[in-house]
């Protein structure tokens, strides 16, 4: 039975005096605060913090998260989100106290392996997307939008060039224009066709040598690869502009096709993010810590943030060590450590600066790293495969009672339409999704992309079984034909019902108060 | 106003054009189309009174809980008034979109921008095109 006494404000279950932890008597002379610190500095009163006994604590949360949908508890299909299984071993190693316990401060030569660790995600990822540098910096996805287009700014400022423009298509994400504009560019929508590719003509249209980059999502918002992606490019090179591959989606193609040669001896991508939460199976944390890193060109490297990890050969210790294998056949081959030593490099008289404290965000990093390297080469290229037969045949099964508007066949996600629903029975996309918690599966992304009428975007990502997504197919098919006000008030089962949306948007209470 | 008598955008403006003391104003608001398409609103940002305003560019903006969507100027013009009831009865956009619902009265400076619009007619072969 559910604990509901429990899931209370915490506020509301505070009982004065209560406490988890009772501290002996101080042992040493005690001294008022405001003897230390200015008065200003103190405040009147302390803060009214809720008191509760440990036990009660401990309930509270627990009974909380038995509340949640997370991938450990449900399938959770929510496109452009790559909800896959995060694997506990990436926990453990994530957990090791060689790293957990570790401190920025610590000398370099005490942070060696943090440092390696870190050096080869830049390497792993600089070959996963063709191109040939890395920071590890950004916090987040978009923060690695944000952070490539001041790379890209500075590059052009550096060159003497004036480009005021960044141009997005119509699908994109929505973080693309703000990140254009968070970098002082001017964002321009460019079209896309009824079968949701990049419109050429209205990108010849608004192609000029005042865009300085045109940022596109390959494979796109609605799960399709863009078919153009090589005129694109080279159309955007013409006119001296840089491509950023927005990288939410490169679940689809790791292993398969590398952003940075998709123009075949002129170049791709110029620039990329990755989303290690999506792609390589970092937990989507309620809000953070993300990691965002990006990858450049060349030509581009020297403006990357500082520091980047950077290793140089002990060359006199690797010589001496490989004649003393080659004396004593009986010696193992000399370990990593005593071959190389890797630093912080912050000496990058060009570079942006710093956009993140200390390396980036490791903990999410680490946890990329271990999946990275779990699966090696091959099994990347089969998690990529995986995710997109897995979305074809969800694709298959569902366009038979919700029309998918763009294409047979999609990557690794695809953007059914319940505009047909909505007109015949008044069944929207919201109401379907809400009606999916009461069925115990996590809701798809709808209302997006913006192109498609009543979206329903659906990723079930390589973690799911064909039973699974056979479950969920009929689940959504009884949702289809039921009663369309018992779907107008769901969900029905949840701690919370349907919330309202235009109130939680105009009059939000954003604190709570105890009064 | 009657909808089958006014003017409308590609991007779901409605327009209707009245001549004042010799200069033409442009009264416009959002289609009944894209105020259901938009869903619940919870927003609505007004131009300010002696915006300069350009053909086909947008001038200002109304957010639902799905997303921001810009409003788009038919016209190049300056805007002369705007319908201030609208922050605080979002509700008028779609309870009477072609009348009360109006957001704002552009004065033209050039009318080159109404050769682009669509009667009613065409508007609602584009609506229907787009709902499916």
């Amino acid at each position: 039975m559910r604990n509901t006494q429990d899931t209370q404000s915490i506020f509301e279950l505070s009982k004065p005096g209560r406490r988890a932890a009772r501290l002996p008597e101080c042992d040493v002379p005690e001294c008022s605060l405001r003897e230390l610190l200015p008065a200003k500095m103190v405040a009147d009163a302390p803060p009214a913090l809720p008191e509760l006994s440990e036990p009660a604590i401990v309930r509270h949360f627990v009974n909380l998260s038995t509340l949640n949908m997370s991938v450990d508890t449900h399938f959770y299909p929510l496109g452009s989100c790559t909800m896959k299984y995060n694997p506990k071993r990436n926990e453990r190693a994530a957990a090791m106290p060689g790293f957990a316990d570790l401190h920025p401060y610590q000398p370099e030569d005490t942070l060696q392996g943090m440092l390696q660790m870190l050096y080869e995600m830049q390497e792993t990822l600089q070959e996963i997307s063709g191109l040939d540098a890395c920071s590890l910096q950004p916090a987040a996805g978009a923060h690695g939008e944000l952070t490539a287009l001041l790379v890209a700014a500075a590059y052009f400022r550096d060159i003497g060039e004036v480009r005021t423009k960044v141009l997005v298509p119509d699908n994109a994400h929505g973080t693309n224009p703000a990140s254009a504009a968070m970098a002082g560019f001017e964002s321009v929508t460019v079209k896309t066709t009824v079968d949701g590719f990049v419109d050429l003509s209205d990108l010849a249209a608004k192609l000029d040598d005042q865009v300085a980059v045109f940022m596109i999502t390959n494979p796109s918002t609605l799960g399709l690869f863009e078919p153009n992606m090589r005129t694109v490019a080279d159309e955007v090179h013409a006119h001296g502009g840089l491509i950023y591959l927005d990288g939410a989606n490169m679940n689809a193609i790791l292993g398969i096709t590398r952003p940075g040669d998709w123009s075949p001896g002129k170049g791709g991508a110029d620039m990329q993010h990755y989303n290690p939460h999506k792609t390589f199976s970092g937990p989507h944390g309620g809000g953070g810590p993300g990691a965002g890193p990006i990858c450049v060109t060349k030509k581009l490297a020297p403006y990357l943030p500082v520091p980047v990890v950077v290793r140089e050969a002990r060359v006199a210790r690797r010589e001496a060590l490989e004649n003393d294998v080659k004396d004593n056949n009986s010696r193992p081959a000399p370990h990593d450590s005593q071959l190389f030593r890797y630093s912080l490099d912050f000496d990058q008289p060009k570079t942006i600066g710093r956009v993140r404290a200390f390396f980036g965000n490791v903990g999410v990093l680490l946890r990329a790293y271990a999946y990275i390297r779990t699966h090696g080469p091959d099994g990347l290229r089969r998690v990529s495969e995986n995710a997109v037969l897995n979305a074809n045949y969800l694709l298959s099964r569902v366009a038979h009672f919700l029309p998918v508007p763009q294409g047979r066949r999609c990557m690794h996600e695809f953007v059914a339409s319940a505009s047909q629903l909505k007109r015949d029975k008044n069944i929207a996309a919201m109401d379907i999704a809400k009606r999916l918690l009461d069925y115990g599966y996590h809701a798809p992304t709808v209302y997006f992309p913006l192109t498609v009428p009543e979206a329903m975007m659906i990723e079930p990502t390589e973690s799911e079984s064909k039973e699974t997504l056979d479950a969920f197919t009929e689940v959504l098919f009884r949702i289809t034909e039921e009663d369309a006000d018992l779907l107008h008030d769901a969900p029905h089962t949840t701690a919370v019902s349907r919330p309202d949306e235009v109130r939680a948007a105009r009059q939000p209470v954003l604190t709570y108060s105890a009064e | 106003m009657n909808p089958e008598q006014l003017l409308f955008a590609k991007t779901h403006e409605w327009i209707a054009v009245a001549e004042e003391d010799g200069t033409k104003i442009a009264t416009l608001g959002l289609s009944a189309f894209a105020i259901e398409a938009l869903t619940d609103l919870v927003y609505i940002d007004l131009p300010a009174v002696g915006r300069k305003v350009e053909a086909e560019q947008p001038f200002c903006e109304v957010e639902s809980v799905k997303a921001v969507s810009d409003i788009y100027a038919p016209v190049e013009g300056e805007v002369i008034a705007v319908n201030d009831a609208l922050p605080n009865a979002l509700e008028t956009l779609g309870d009477d979109p072609y009348d009360a619902g109006w957001i704002a009265k552009i004065k033209i400076t050039d009318e080159a921008g109404l050769n682009n619009l669509l009667d009613h007619a065409a508007y609602q072969k584009q609506c229907n095109e787009e709902a499916h």
